[in-house]
């Protein structure tokens, strides 16, 4: 029998724990035409702010070995167009639409957190916490606990009580355990993990950086250990509380690894540039990569990795 | 309409002068496919360390095999030196037909097609349509040197009229082959341009058809990493009916642009005035002016 890949984001049942990471499915409808977007586990919008952002200049992306440096500056329509076109349309074809929300003070991310309260049909709101702060010294707020908590109190405060509220932390933090315990202290439902890392690329032909804002994130299944162990220290400190594992997540198997690192959801990123169908055959490997270990449930295995060791999974049984 | 995701058989890869031609076996490609659209490949195959797709215009589709399409593309990298050693029934993930096709005029008319190096590649199949419509078509093909012109001689076949020029005069004409477009505006009447060719072309042909006040429909590549909308890499600041400058996609709302639409000057940057940049403030609506009650519609 085919393994039960349902699974749970705060109080809403999943039919799978395979999401779209933010930034990386467009509005959902781009993908549309290769996969059911109802189907996966739920669409992450790209991030979404107050007012229409142009973002960065081009070249906005960079190939890199088994990675993709980028450095959109969040581009996207604010979000009344988001709330009128974007979303209705996620809901119509019967996605599940958890919104990631960007800002640069706590005042805009609530005020997002209200005019989403507002919206029917709204899964999650994630926050996307790699944003300057221009009321701090215009560090990220993922960067230190404190402004990320304050983003995550407000937010929490504005949101409708029903709507789990995931706070998104980068990887580049002299420790994300700390952050991610500010954030679960303040009301955070969920944790994702991982941002991009900071990276930057220059060009040997133009002899110049290879992208027009300098230094960009870097992803895909190059940063896939950074992502595991991230996981892996968050889910020992905080093993209540559920992560969503994101980080160069390529097939089932990946998708597998986060998972017993600690993960409870998968977030598909940079993999769908390269495979628009990646989030529909991703789900479909982890449900044939359960099935192969008679595994029945994807909830069983989530932190497997942390019990001691299991002879009777490494050995087959004679 | 909608794209697709195939994995199609590779027929041939065959050397054409400084390029190579693919083609692949894609029927659900090939018979959605309107001259100007592109298609992106996956390269390096399924454990592959290179994750951005590459993007082709889409130069021939033809019936055999229930359909097969061709792009020709330069080996100059590591993901199109991959490609080019492709072999016969090799196995290529590829996404496609992508992208806004040429508008095609309504009546017959003089249409000049415009082509650099391997971008002319797009202007053939759009040249056959044109023909079946009855149109008039003159080719200007261009490029570094004689090995760098694509397609002269199904130019020369397909036209009334082909002039081709390279940088160090190995072919045709020495020089850009811009510096002949005035001359061949009047002679061949044009009505219509079709530009296939890299930025600073395009920038070039755009303003001096602006003398002659030519439309011009221009395909612009621009560096994608995905081909389908998702990675806004490909984008360039466009402006819209409404008079707004947008930074727009050229993958999803191109790869065809009305030339008179697009901020040539300002690609690569994002300009003051296009919706969203820094400093870009939404408009207030300014409170309406309240009419006196029953004075607007005469009571």
């Amino acid at each position: 029998m085919a393994a039960d890949l349902r699974a749970r984001l705060g109080h809403v049942e999943l039919p799978s724990p395979i999401l779209t990471a933010a930034g990386c499915a467009g509005t959902g409808r781009e993908l549309a035409q290769y996969i059911d977007v109802a189907k996966i586990g739920a669409v992450v919008t790209k991030s979404i702010m107050l007012d229409p952002r142009a973002g960065r200049p081009s070249p906005r992306t960079a190939e890199t070995a088994g990675g993709l440096l980028s450095s959109v500056g969040l581009q996207g329509p604010g979000i009344d167009a988001f709330l009128q076109r974007d979303l209705a349309w996620l809901l119509s074809r019967g996605a599940r639409a958890v919104v990631s929300i960007a800002g640069s003070s706590p005042g805009e991310y609530a005020e997002l957190a209200v005019r989403l309260s507002d919206a029917a049909g709204v899964t999650a709101i994630e926050l996307n916490l790699s944003c300057p702060n221009v009321e701090g010294r215009g560090r990220d707020f993922a960067s230190e606990p404190d402004a990320a908590a304050q983003v995550v109190e407000s937010v929490r405060a504005a949101a409708r009580y029903d709507i789990p509220v995931i706070a998104k932390l980068a990887p580049d933090v002299a420790d994300i355990v700390t952050v991610a315990r500010a954030c679960t202290a303040a009301g955070a439902d969920a944790l994702s993990m991982i941002n991009t890392v900071p990276g930057m690329v220059i060009d040997t032909t133009t002899m110049r950086p290879a992208l027009a804002g300098g230094a960009g994130g870097l992803s895909g299944p190059a940063i896939r250990p950074i992502a595991v162990r991230s996981i892996w220290r968050t889910r020992q400190a905080l093993p209540e509380v559920p992560i969503i594992g994101i980080g160069g997540v390529r097939t089932g198997r990946d998708a597998l690894e986060l998972i017993l690192a600690g993960a409870t959801l998968v977030g598909v990123g940079t993999v769908i540039f390269h495979d628009p169908s990646a989030c529909a055959r991703i789900q479909r490997e982890l449900e044939d990569e359960l099935t192969a270990r008679n595994i029945d449930r994807v909830t069983d295995v989530t932190g497997l990795a942390h019990q001691p060791t299991a002879p009777a999974l490494r050995r087959p049984i004679p | 309409m909608a794209p697709v995701q195939v994995s199609g058989p590779v027929l041939t890869v065959r050397r054409v002068d400084a390029y190579h031609a693919l083609t692949v076996v894609a029927p659900a490609i090939a018979t959605e496919f309107r001259p100007g659209q592109f298609v992106t490949v996956a390269v390096g195959g399924p454990e592959s360390s290179m994750l951005l797709r590459r993007a082709f215009s889409i130069h021939d589709v033809r019936p055999d095999h229930g359909g097969t399409i061709e792009f020709v593309f330069e080996a100059n990298g590591p993901g199109t030196q991959w490609l080019a050693g492709r072999r016969s029934r090799d196995l290529l993930d590829v996404v496609g037909p992508l992208g806004r096709p040429f508008p095609l005029p309504r009546e017959p008319v003089s249409c000049l097609l415009i082509g650099s190096g391997h971008h002319s590649t797009a202007l053939f199949p759009l040249a056959d349509r044109l023909r079946e419509r009855g149109g008039q078509i003159d080719f200007m093909l261009g490029a570094a040197s004689a090995d760098r012109v694509f397609g002269s001689l199904r130019a020369r076949r397909t036209a009334r009229s082909a002039t081709i020029a390279t940088d160090d005069g190995s072919l045709g004409a020495r020089g850009p082959i811009t510096g002949m477009l005035s001359q061949v505006i009047h002679e061949a009447r044009t009505d219509l341009i079709y530009a296939s060719a890299p930025l600073p072309v395009l920038r070039e042909v755009v303003a001096l058809a602006g003398r002659y006040d030519l439309p011009v429909q221009a395909l612009v590549e621009q560096p994608t990493a995905c081909g389908t909308g998702v990675c806004m890499s490909c984008v360039l600041p466009v402006l819209g009916s409404d008079g707004i400058t947008r930074i727009a996609r050229a993958c999803t709302d191109g790869p065809v642009f009305r030339a008179d639409l697009v901020r040539w000057d300002d690609v690569g940057t994002v300009p003051f005035d296009a919706l969203g940049a820094p400093g870009w403030k939404p408009p207030r609506v300014a409170p309406a002016p309240r009419a006196p009650r029953g004075s607007a519609h005469g009571g």
